[in-house]
């Protein structure tokens, strides 16, 4: 049993989060997110200089990737590529994503149907051409390719041949589009069972990665808090000797501490293909979801009128909390599959 | 990062549950309120098999094994659903304490028959003037000669109505301020003048209890530590209350999420089965999420304590978030009985197994510090925010 990260991962975290608030302070952010695509066009490259983009990083180093791009908010479609598109990609394409040269995305709910990432599509391809209708794909706007969910299969997708619109969103560094295809070429990746099977490791290296984004956002929301309690007074006193707003401060620890180990477990299981993988990433997703939001809602509560201005980083910590726990439903969804694990 | 045992693991935890399964299984379950004797004897079982002192030097009777060993069998032991050592006071505080701080003779004297279960010791350290705040004790001790003499009253004292020794705190200087005037004494719960009367908890079983000191005599030997120490000494006591029990909150929580399955998935006394109910299923499946959320962070918090010997802070919060999971879960539980779970008795749906364990569940949220000093805790000591006092 040995439950930390290497010697070397830490090295990269430690290295991450330096690039991260030195290229991304609250001010760089906030202006990015309110521009017109909210994407830092000009970090792919430093990116695939940094390696972050290989594909012979394991799911643990991406592990540490993940959770410090919570906790300085990344806008690049990083986990997009990585944890969505790249593990349904070959190896050709893999090499293209590890040069810097393309970012990619999954595209798999439709409009008018249930749109869970597992659930069946309308999307159909025949004679390797495409057509249908897909929304809410995650950095839409700025992929290069597309992994498109159809009804027989896995395809993959040029952006060049889709019509992409762009969705303004409440988290404006990781926007959502709808895009359309009518009748594009598409390259079969995956069919039938094998696909299935692919999807559903696809959409557990996903819980585990916005689990661990989760965690790295209700830290830095936490960080935010347990310094301006410390600095801020009232009533002649710093705001953190009232238990009232220190409790809150306890309480989001826990919760943090708890959704840590569960982000972990669950991407030490993608890793290892362990046999509890897909329980342990409901359960990283549901709870991280869940405690980043809580975490965010605290802080900005903590902070009384100055977390509640468009100014305060906060928010933008708030609604990427927002995204996380609203990511292929709710943590109700994961429960009730938790649920059917345990009970039936 | 690697969650697999490793082979010596492996073999040791196979080795716990062929021994469970020809020493246990089968024997009924009383929710906690199983016969005195017959639970020492159970110690002496396990003491006999080698599992209990698994991490003490095998000078005193232990095993000398990392805290792995201790977490692997606090799990298996739960999944077997078979109770601990009833010395839980003595194994979890008394112990750790005397091997912290006892001298040679001490530690001679005391461990063995604390690890057999021959001896069972409780804790004074509550009083009804000073709870959350310990230091603030009155019961005093005064030199003379080669004893102290000991005249207080301390209160909620499980097991004191059952323990041969008591780990008490004492004011031994009124003059010295007061974290300063404590000391730490080892008591004879047999001597004369000490009186150990029961109270009743909400569950209508007495299993805390008053103790009335009256010129009690204690040997001048029995101090852990100098007069003085006291409150360091009652520190080491608490750290590993609230420390290395963490694997007991998650291991016995695990074992009540199990329950909360077995007992869901059959009809209630109105014919339906609560694991048909969505809300039923969410809650459980929370519960279940919560189970693991600790388990996990007390496997963070032990992998810190291997690479550094001091435990993480993250295991800080277990004790605060299992007390409220348990109350939540039982409470989960009690509700599918519906009006039937308030009869009592011989009648009472399953034994009274989830009536007495939602009961007691609200003494989780007291008991080892409240939740509020528990926050306090965090807020002060890991996050570093100001001292409210
Ligand atoms: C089942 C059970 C078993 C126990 N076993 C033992 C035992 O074996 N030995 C032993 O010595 N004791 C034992 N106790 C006693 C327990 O440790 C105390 O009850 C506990 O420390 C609280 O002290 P108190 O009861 O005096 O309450 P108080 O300290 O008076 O607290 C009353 C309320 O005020 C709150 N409060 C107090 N101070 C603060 C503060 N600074 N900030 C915020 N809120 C505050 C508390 O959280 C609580 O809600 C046991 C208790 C229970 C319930």
């Amino acid at each position: 049993m040995d439950f930390a990260f290497s010697e070397e991962q830490e090295q990269l975290r430690g290295f991450a989060r330096e690039f991260l608030a030195s290229r991304y302070d609250d001010a760089r952010l906030a202006t990015i997110a309110d521009s017109a695509t909210g994407v830092d066009d000009d970090v792919w490259p430093r990116l695939a200089e940094m390696g972050w983009l290989d594909a012979e990083l394991t799911f643990l180093d991406q592990a540490v990737l993940f959770e410090e791009t919570g906790f300085r908010p990344l806008p690049a479609p990083y986990l997009s590529t990585v944890a969505l598109a790249a593990p349904a990609l070959d190896a050709e394409t893999g090499k293209r994503i590890a040069a810097g040269s393309l970012k990619a995305t999954l595209a798999w709910a439709e409009p008018g149907r249930p749109q869970g990432l597992l659930d069946p599509v309308g999307a159909s391809a025949s004679g390797g051409r495409l057509t249908g209708t897909k929304v809410l794909v995650p950095d839409g706007a700025s992929a290069d390719l597309f992994v498109v969910v159809a009804a027989d299969g896995l395809y993959a997708v040029d952006a060049a041949d889709a019509d992409v619109t762009a969705h303004a969103t409440i988290d404006g560094t990781r926007r959502v589009a709808d895009v359309r295809f009518d009748g594009a070429p598409a390259r079969a990746l995956a069919s039938g069972e094998e696909a299935r099977a692919l999807l559903g490791r696809i959409r557990d290296r996903a819980y585990a990665a916005l689990a661990l984004e989760g965690v790295g956002v209700a830290q830095r929301a936490l960080d935010l808090l347990v310094a301006y309690a410390k600095e801020r007074e009232q009533f002649g006193k710093p705001i953190g000797v009232y238990q009232a707003v220190s409790h809150k401060a306890s309480n989001v620890y826990v919760q943090l501490q708890e959704a840590r180990s569960l982000a972990y477990w669950a991407a030490w299981c993608v890793s290892a293909d362990d046999e509890m993988a897909r329980q342990a990433c409901l359960a990283a997703k549901a709870l991280a979801g869940s405690a980043a939001v809580f975490a965010c809602e605290n802080a900005i509560q903590g902070h009384g009128g100055i977390g509640f201005t468009w100014e305060h980083v906060l928010h933008r910590y708030y609604k990427r909390a927002q995204w996380l726990a609203a990511f292929d439903g709710p943590a109700r969804s994961q429960r009730a599959e938790v649920a059917a694990f345990l009970l039936d | 990062m690697d969650f697999h045992d490793t082979p010596e693991e492996a073999a040791f935890r196979a080795e716990l549950r062929s021994w469970l399964s020809e020493h246990w299984a089968g024997r009924p379950l009383e929710g906690g309120r199983g016969d005195f004797d017959t639970m020492r004897r159970w110690g002496g079982e396990l003491y006999d098999a080698g599992y209990v002192g698994l991490t003490w030097p095998s000078e005193f009777g232990g095993r000398g094994l990392s805290p792995t060993y201790q977490a692997i069998y606090l799990e298996e032991m739960s999944r077997a659903n078979a109770p601990g050592h009833p010395g839980v006071i003595g194994l979890n505080m008394a112990g750790p304490t005397i091997i912290a701080w006892g001298t040679d003779e001490q530690k001679q004297r005391y461990l063995k028959p604390l690890l057999t279960g021959e001896e069972i010791w409780c804790q004074g350290f509550s009083e009804p003037g000073s709870g959350s705040d310990l230091a603030a004790g009155r019961t005093s001790a005064v030199l003379d000669g080669d004893h102290w003499v000991v005249n207080g009253q301390k209160v909620w004292s499980s097991y004191a109505h059952v323990a041969e020794f008591c780990i008490l705190v004492v004011r031994t200087d009124p003059e010295a301020p007061k974290h300063a005037g404590l000391s730490y004494l080892i008591v004879d719960m047999h001597a004369p003048g000490v009186t150990v009367r029961p109270l009743v908890q909400i569950t209508g079983d007495p299993e805390f209890n008053e103790i009335f000191f009256d010129d009690v005599r204690v040997p001048r030997s029995s101090i852990l530590g100098q007069p003085g120490d006291g409150w360091k000494v009652a520190m080491t006591t608490l750290l590993h209350e609230r420390g290395t029990l963490g694997f007991a909150l998650s291991s016995e929580l695990e074992r009540m999420v199990n329950q909360l399955i077995k007992l869901v998935k059959e009809p209630g006394p109105d014919g339906r089965r609560p694991a048909d109910d969505p809300v039923v299923r969410d809650a459980v499946a929370s519960e279940w999420i919560e189970m693991q959320s600790l388990r996990f962070t007390n496997y963070r918090s032990l992998t810190t304590l291997l690479e550094t010997g001091i435990p993480g802070p993250e295991g800080s919060g277990v004790k605060l978030a299992w007390s409220e999971a348990n109350q939540r879960l039982t409470a989960l539980a009690q509700s599918v009985f519906g009006l039937h779970a308030q009869i009592t008795g011989d009648e009472a749906p399953l034994n009274g197994f989830w009536q007495y364990w939602q009961l007691r569940s609200r003494g989780n949220t007291i008991e080892a510090g409240t939740s509020e000093i528990l926050r306090n805790i965090i807020a002060e000591r890991v996050l570093g925010l100001p001292k409210g006092r």
